[in-house]
């Protein structure tokens, strides 16, 4: 996974709550068997305007069509964003669109891991420093970019204020240091070992391998 | 200071903990579907890694597929038949147990590794499915997880985590008539809201809890997710115990005994302590529908949705109008009598056969409204079989519903159908989001049994007006 430290980027405002991965991206654009290409059916339902069930064009009304908003690779949103089904494709759909980071007030669990999983920053703030974002980069998002700086675990407003975020140590190195997630794991192939070898004298009837 | 439920689970699969402070934790059991783990194990042989324990994974084919009666490896998905060829040679290759379209136990993962007992009590298991935590009504961890951290169990046998809060919710008191666990959950959740348990791990305890039967139990265990629980799980009981015993995958003859024995201790202590509690008094709950595009937008069916007047941020306010103007409704608005175009009854919430009894005492001689699309999928081939050889079949064909094959079917588009824009659908499913169903389609969840008197009335009902 590539490595990230600091992003600084036009920030698009998703001011709700609850938006959930069948809202990030809908069942029927999940079309292949791949994490790749699934840009095209981020936000598909409200993004698109369409005819019967083709779509025909982009719908003005979506904040990502807006001319302002071309580019934007930080999402600002509400409470529990991402919650729903455990589709990685949500995340898979909003890196292939070009979003690096989601700074919202708080996540859906699943979601929130796979963002870990894929490079994708999820940020949580309150909701006064939200909305301090959404006034400060309104005027001019092209120009008035947001700052993340992750080994500082901060966050860089474009009137140069900042404001700390925490987020979890574990996924915070694997972030920084781009690490395999599975290889760090396999590293304690040994101590998974020896508790399977040990739990399985303890717990014979929960383990199915004994022919 | 005593130990949960909860506890007693987690801490005695804690393989190690690493120095970021996170921990390993094993898993027991991993299920795969066709439309993630086709790509979990395909990425997983593409990285050169293998499953490190095939005997404890299993896999389904329930997203994707058709459930149209007749149904083969095409599908109404464009591109589906590719998610299901790759599983099943995926699955080959690894050596993993596929439940594959024509075989006699296959259906929706959470319900066939309950009825499999693949699933049992004390045991941790995942899935790339956020409603795998309708297995914590078997006293089991049932554990949601993307696509990555799926391949990262079936390659290390863990998944990575910190230990989450836990959340103690007492539900007491009998229910009142037409009341079911659907009804429970729908009304926990707009009570608290969608984040209201947020990470928590969730036991449900109480005497209403006490008093349902597996069924229900599934049913309030799957939708703890709705309500952004890590899981909820219930103390294994003799009800639980009577369900798994001799099922497939059970323990049997003196291991079941011991067993029987050690799942005894499988309860929280007395003085185990939670972060928090919530008491719900039963009395309190009654026949629940949801109004709007979040399991919170839940009302008693015969209330009226929120009038804008009663909400004090103007956050929560806007968050109404727009799920109003999505709905097609107006503030204030009662629901009885809305007219409906479509009705479902499936899902891994309520496609089980306590479900379609419910909803078959409902239409027993009697007839869909015209005009109606109402659809009955059984949840697995073993509930479809169990439903026809009762004569469920017939009465839900003979009052105008279709009779599909199991798959998740249309809680979500899966096998490419969906409802409409703008048509107004009543379904036992667990989600209301926006376009879950079909581009712009208006979902109300509710019980079986509601969803039949919509059905039949061909709008919104009270049970009353049907029975």
């Amino acid at each position: 996974m590539e490595a990230i430290r600091v992003h600084e980027g036009i920030c698009a405002p998703l001011l709700v709550d609850n938006v959930d991965t069948d809202q990030i991206i809908p069942s029927r654009e999940m079309k292949r068997v791949s994490k790749q290409g699934l840009g095209e059916g981020l936000f598909a339902g409200s993004r698109y305007l369409y005819d019967g069930m083709r779509k025909v064009g982009l719908s003005q009304d979506f904040v990502l069509n807006g001319p302002e908003y071309q580019g934007a690779s930080i999402l600002l949103s509400g409470k529990n964003f991402g919650c729903g089904s455990s589709r990685e494709h949500a995340v898979w759909a909003l890196r292939d669109f070009g979003i690096k980071a989601v700074i919202a007030e708080s996540f859906g669990r699943i979601f929130r891991i796979n963002c870990a999983r894929n490079g994708l920053l999820a940020v949580e703030l309150p909701a006064d420093q939200i909305e301090a974002l959404v006034r400060q980069t309104s005027p001019d998002p092209q120009t008035r970019r947001v700052l993340i700086d992750l080994p500082k675990g901060q966050i860089r407003a474009p009137d140069g204020e900042s404001w700390d975020f925490v987020i979890d140590e574990s996924d915070r190195r694997m972030l920084m240091l781009g690490l395999d997630y599975i290889d760090y794991s396999l590293q304690y192939a040994a101590d998974i070992d020896r508790f399977t070898k040990k739990d399985a004298a303890k717990r014979p009837w929960a383990y199915l391998n004994r022919d | 200071m005593g130990s949960t439920l909860f506890d007693k689970i987690w801490d005695s699969h804690v393989v190690c903990t690493l120095d970021d402070g996170s921990c390993l934790v094993y898993l027991d059991r991993v299920f795969l579907h066709e439309r993630t783990g086709s790509i979990a194990l395909t990425s997983l042989r593409e990285a050169g890694r293998k499953v490190r324990n095939p005997k404890h994974v299993f896999a389904t084919m329930d997203h994707i597929l058709d459930t149209l009666p007749g149904r083969g490896d095409a599908t109404l998905v464009p591109g589906g038949e590719t998610f299901i060829k790759t599983m099943r040679k995926a699955s080959m290759d690894a050596g993993i147990t596929l439940f594959d379209i024509d075989d006699t136990r296959h259906g929706i993962s959470h319900l066939i590794s309950a009825e499999q007992a693949i699933t049992l009590p004390g045991l941790i298991v995942g899935c790339p499915d956020s409603h795998t935590c309708t297995l914590g009504a078997l006293g089991a961890v049932g554990w949601g997880i993307g696509t990555s951290d799926c391949e990262h169990a079936i390659a290390t046998e863990t998944l990575r985590a910190n230990k989450p809060k836990q959340l103690r919710v007492r539900f007491d008191g009998p229910l009142g008539p037409g009341v079911t666990a659907k009804d429970m959950i729908l009304h926990l959740i707009s009570r608290y809201t969608a984040s209201g348990a947020e990470g928590h791990a969730m036991e449900y305890c109480g005497s209403t809890i006490d008093s349902l039967g597996m069924g229900a139990r599934f049913t309030l265990c799957n939708m703890a997710v709705e309500f952004s629980a890590f899981t909820g799980l219930i103390a294994p009981d003799e009800k639980t115990l009577g369900y798994l015993e001799g099922r497939a995958y059970a323990p049997a003859g003196e291991s079941w005994q011991n067993c029987k024995r050690e799942w005894e201790t499988l309860r929280s202590d007395d003085d185990a302590v939670f972060d928090r509690e919530i008491r719900v008094d039963c009395a309190d709950i009654a026949p629940t529908m949801t109004w709007g595009t979040s399991p919170q937008h839940a009302i008693p069916v015969n209330g009226r949705v929120p009038t804008l007047d009663s909400v004090d941020d103007a956050e929560s306010r806007a968050d109404i109008e727009r799920a109003m103007d999505y709905m097609g409704l107006t503030p204030g608005q009662a629901l009885i009598g809305l007219p409906i175009d479509g009705a479902f009854i499936g899902s891994c919430t309520n496609g089980r056969l306590s479900d379609l009894r419910a909803a078959a005492r409902i239409l027993d001689g009697r007839k869909v409204a015209p005009g109606i699309r109402a659809i009955c999928t059984p949840g697995s081939q073993q509930v479809k079989k169990a439903a026809e050889a009762e004569g469920l079949d017939k009465i839900f064909l003979s009052a105008g519903f279709e009779w599909r094959e199991p798959g998740c079917s249309l809680c979500f588009n899966a096998g490419g159908e969906g409802f409409g824009p703008e048509e107004r659908v009543v379904s036992s499913t667990n989600r209301n989001f926006r376009g879950r169903q079909g581009r712009k389609t208006r979902s109300h969840l509710a019980s079986p049994a509601l969803v039949a008197a919509a059905a039949i009335a061909g709008r919104i009902s009270d049970l009353g007006e049907v029975d």
